[in-house]
C-alpha cells in the first residue's frame, strides 16, 4: 500500500476538485435548470398550489388546515404536528408523525377520543352518528399532519351537520361533497378523497358567508 | 373496487413499468460504464480534477480514490453546517451543532441519510441545495462504481484493472443521475412538488390569519432523492410531505424512481459479464423477495392488527389518505429492501408485523434489489457464498463466473456478511445498557427497543428510515449511528474490492 504523505495529500487534492466541479453541476447547474423549467412551464404547482377565494389567498390546495370550525367541514386530527423549536424568529409548521406504536395505550385513547368527539359532534337529531360509522382516518394522525384530504365517508358523515349549522337543504351538500371527491387517479393509483380546504372553500361561496 | 384491489393493482403497474425499463436502462448502464468516447462535459471535468480517465487502476488504488473522495465529502458537508449562519442562502438559518453535523454529513455521504434534524427549521437553501442534494448524486454514484468494478472483476481475467474510479464516477453522475433526475424533477413539479427559491414566506389562511412556509429547490432534491436511493426528506415528514410527494401518481412515480435503477443493474451486469442469464438469475432473486414481502405487507396493513389500529377501524395512523394503506405499503417495503429509507408513511405506527417487516428487509443487507450499486454488490457476495456452499455439498470446486471461489474469498465474503449485524447488536447493546440512551425512546417498552433497535439496523445499512419517535438528536445517537453508517458503508466496500481482483490473477 502507497500510503505516503505527499500521495496522500495529492489523492485528497484531486477527491476535493471532483467535489468542487460535480457540485457545480449537481448542486448549482442541475437545480437552477429544474428551477427554471418548472417556473416556465409550472409556476403554479411549483409555487405551492396556493388556493385563491375571495381575492385572497386562502392556504394550498396540497396542504392541509386545522382551524376551520364546526361550522364546516373537518379535517382528520394531527397530533404529530408541531411548532419549530429552532430559528425560533419564525414560527413554521413541523410536519410529523405521532410515531406512536400500534400497541400504544397513548395512541388508544387519542382514537378513542377522537371517535367520541366525532360521534357527538356530528350527531344531530334524526340522523345519530354509530361508533361504527366512523372511518379509520377520521380518528388518526396522518404522515405528515398536514394531510389536505379526508375520505368520501367521512365527508358523508359529516354532512349533516355542516347542512344543519349553513341551513342548507341535506341533499345540497351531499352535492357539493360529490363535486368534490376525487376518484382514484387513473381508476387504481391511491385512495378516493375529498380536499377540506376546496370543499369549504365552496361551502363558504354556498352560503355567501364572509371570512 | 376495493383497496386490497387497487392495491394490488399498482403493485402490477409498478412491475409492468420496471419490466417495461429495465432493458434500457439496464442496456444504457452496461454501456455508460463499458468505455467508449467522453462527452466534452467529462473532458472539462477530468481536467478540472486533474485525473487521467482512462488509467486503469488495480483495486487499491480504486478503493483509495472511494475512500479519498468521500472524506472530503464528508468534510466538506461538515464544515457547510457548521458555517450554515455566516453563509448566504442559509434563510437567516443558525449553524448546526458539531455532533449533529457529524452526523448529518457521514448520513449523506453514506448513502444513509438518516435524518436527526428537522429539514423546514434547520437547513438552508446552501445546505439543502449545495451540500445535501449533491451528496444524494454523488453517494449514489460511488455505490454504482464500486459495484460496477466488482462486476468487472468477474468479468476480465488474466488483469488486475478494475477501471478508472473517476471515470465511472463522472459517468454515473453526468450520463445516468443528472439526466435521469432532471425528467424526473420535471415530471413531479406537473404533479405538485414545489420547486422554488421564495424561502419563508406568509401565506394566507382559511379561517382567517397566516401561516409561514418555506419553499425550496424540493423537486430537484426528491427526484434524486429517489433515484438514487437516498431518502433524505426536505421536510420532516419526507415524502410523505405534501410538498414533496401531492399525489397518489407522485406517490408510485417515486417508487418506480427507488426501484429503477437497482432493478437494471442485474441486467448492466449479465451484459458486462457476457451472460444475461446470470444477471437475470439476480433480477429473479431480488424480484421474488421484493414482490414477496409487499405481499405479506399489505396483507398485515389490511388486517391492521393491534389494539389502537383495531379501535380506528384500519391501519392510517401515520399514512396519508390520498396514498391509502395499499401504495403506503408498497413503498415502504421498496425503502427498506433498498437503502432508501425515505418514507411517505410512518414505519413506527404500522402494525406489529409490518414494522417487523422494514426492520427484516433492512436486515437482510437491502438487496432486494438494494441501493444504487450496493444492491447489485451485496447480491453478489450472496452469489459467491451460495455458489461455495453448493459445491461443498457437491463436491466440486466452486465457481462463480469462471473464477474459483477460494478460501481468501469466502473469508472476505464472511466479514462483508457479519459487518453490520455486528454494528446493530453492538450498537443497541450499548445503547441499552447504557443509563441515558433509553431516555430518547418515545414509545414505552418492547417498542421502545424497536426504536432503538431500528435507528442502528438503518444506520448500519445505510436505509435512513427510522421508528422515529426515538429522539436522536442526542451526542450519544449523532456519534454512535454516525459511525455505524460509515463502518457499514465502507468496510463492506473493502471487502468487496479486494477479494476479486485477486480472484482474477
Amino acid at each position: 500500500m502507497n500510503t505516503s504523505l505527499t500521495n496522500t495529500a495529492r489523492l485528497l487534492g484531486a477527491g476535493l476538485r471532483a467535489l468542487l466541479v460535480l457540485t457545480l453541476v449537481t448542486g448549482v447547474v442541475y437545480p437552477l435548470v429544474v428551477t427554471g423549467l418548472a417556473q416556465g412551464l409550472f409556476p403554479g404547482r411549483a409555487n405551492g398550489s396556493e388556493t385563491r377565494a375571495d381575492g385572497r389567498v386562502v392556504g394550498s390546495s396540497l396542504i392541509g388546515q386545522q382551524d376551520y370550525g364546526l361550522d364546516y367541514f373537518q379535517p382528520r386530527p394531527a397530533h404529530g404536528l408541531g411548532q419549530n423549536t429552532l430559528n425560533t424568529r419564525y414560527r413554521l409548521i413541523l410536519s410529523g408523525a405521532t410515531n406512536l406504536s400500534a400497541d400504544s395505550e397513548v395512541l388508544l385513547r387519542q382514537v378513542q377520543d377522537a371517535k367520541a368527539e366525532v360521534v357527538r359532534e356530528n350527531s344531530v337529531p334524526g340522523h345519530p352518528v354509530r361508533p361504527s360509522q366512523v372511518p379509520a382516518d377520521a380518528v388518526t394522525s396522518s404522515g405528515s399532519g398536514l394531510d389536505p384530504d379526508i375520505s368520501p365517508a367521512y365527508a358523508a358523515l359529516q354532512v349533516p351537520r355542516v347542512a344543519q349549522r349553513n341551513g342548507l337543504p341535506v341533499d345540497r351538500v351531499e352535492k357539493l361533497v360529490r363535486a368534490h371527491t376525487e376518484g382514484r387517479t387513473l381508476g387504481f393509483m391511491g385512495e378516493p378523497r375529498v380536499n377540506v380546504l376546496e370543499l369549504n372553500v365552496a361551502l363558504r361561496e354556498l352560503t355567501g358567508r364572509k371570512a | 373496487m376495493g383497496p386490497v384491489l387497487a392495491g394490488v393493482l399498482q403493485l402490477l403497474a409498478l412491475v409492468g413499468a420496471l419490466a417495461l425499463l429495465h432493458v434500457p436502462a439496464g442496456t444504457y448502464l452496461a454501456r455508460v460504464y463499458s468505455g467508449g468516447r467522453h462527452l466534452r462535459v467529462e473532458r472539462w471535468i477530468y481536467r478540472g480534477v486533474g485525473a487521467d480517465p482512462d488509467a486503469g487502476m488495480t483495486w487499491p488504488a480504486y478503493l483509495r480514490g472511494v475512500l479519498a473522495f468521500s472524506a472530503v465529502g464528508v468534510l466538506f458537508l461538515y464544515l457547510l453546517m457548521r458555517l450554515q449562519g455566516h453563509l448566504p442562502g442559509s434563510l437567516g438559518f443558525a449553524s448546526v451543532g458539531p455532533a449533529q453535523s457529524f452526523n448529518t454529513a457521514v448520513s449523506f455521504v453514506t448513502n444513509t441519510n438518516w435524518q436527526s434534524y428537522s429539514g423546514e427549521q434547520t437547513m438552508g437553501h446552501l445546505v439543502q441545495t449545495a451540500g445535501l442534494a449533491v451528496q444524494n448524486f454523488l453517494s449514489a454514484a460511488v455505490g454504482m462504481a464500486v459495484a460496477v468494478a466488482l462486476v468487472r472483476g468477474f468479468a476480465r481475467s488474466r488483469t488486475d484493472d478494475l477501471g478508472n474510479f473517476w471515470a465511472d464516477l463522472v459517468r454515473g453522475t453526468v450520463r445516468v443521475l443528472v439526466p435521469a433526475a432532471a425528467i424526473a424533477a420535471v415530471v413531479l413539479v406537473a404533479g405538485g412538488v414545489i420547486q422554488n427559491f421564495s424561502g419563508i414566506h406568509e401565506v394566507g389562511q382559511f379561517a382567517g390569519g397566516a401561516q409561514q412556509w418555506n419553499g425550496g429547490a424540493v423537486a430537484s432534491q426528491e427526484a434524486i432523492k429517489e433515484l438514487g436511493t437516498n431518502g433524505g426528506g426536505y421536510f420532516n415528514a419526507n415524502s410523505a410531505h405534501p410538498f414533496e410527494n401531492p399525489t397518489p401518481f407522485t406517490n408510485l412515480f417515486e417508487i418506480f424512481l427507488i426501484l429503477i435503477i437497482p432493478f437494471s443493474l442485474p441486467r448492466a451486469f449479465g451484459l458486462m459479464v457476457g451472460s444475461l442469464r446470470q444477471g437475470y438469475a439476480i433480477l429473479a432473486t431480488m424480484a421474488t423477495i421484493w414482490l414477496g414481502f409487499t405481499a405479506l405487507m399489505m396483507w398485515a396493513e389490511f388486517t391492521h392488527h393491534g389494539p389502537a389500529l383495531q379501535a380506528a377501524g384500519g391501519a392510517m395512523e401515520g399514512k396519508e389518505v390520498r396514498f391509502g394503506v395499499g401504495s403506503s405499503s408498497i413503498f415502504a417495503v421498496s425503502t427498506t429492501l433498498t437503502s432508501t429509507g425515505a418514507v411517505d408513511s410512518f414505519h413506527s405506527s404500522f402494525t406489529g408485523l409490518g414494522g417487523g417487516l422494514t426492520l427484516l428487509s433492512m436486515m437482510l443487507g437491502e438487496i432486494a434489489p438494494g441501493g444504487t450499486g450496493s444492491g447489485l454488490y451485496g447480491m453478489l457476495v450472496l452469489a459467491v457464498i451460495a455458489v461455495f456452499i453448493a459445491g461443498l455439498m457437491v463436491g466440486r470446486t466452486p465457481e462463480y463466473l469462471g473464477k474459483k471461489i477460494g478460501a481468501r474469498e469466502m473469508k472476505l465474503a464472511a466479514c462483508y456478511l457479519l459487518v453490520t449485524p455486528a454494528l446493530v447488536l453492538v450498537g443497541t447493546a450499548a445503547s441499552l445498557a447504557l443509563p441515558t440512551p433509553a431516555h430518547s425512546m418515545l414509545n414505552p417498552g418492547a417498542h421502545g427497543f424497536s426504536e432503538v433497535l431500528y435507528a442502528f439496523t438503518s444506520a448500519a445499512n445505510n436505509n435512513g428510515s427510522a421508528f422515529a419517535g426515538l429522539n436522536a438528536n442526542t451526542d450519544w445517537f449523532n456519534t454512535t449511528t454516525g459511525l455505524a453508517m460509515l463502518l457499514g458503508r465502507f468496510l463492506p466496500m473493502v471487502f468487496v474490492l479486494g477479494p476479486r481482483a485477486r480472484a482474477g490473477k
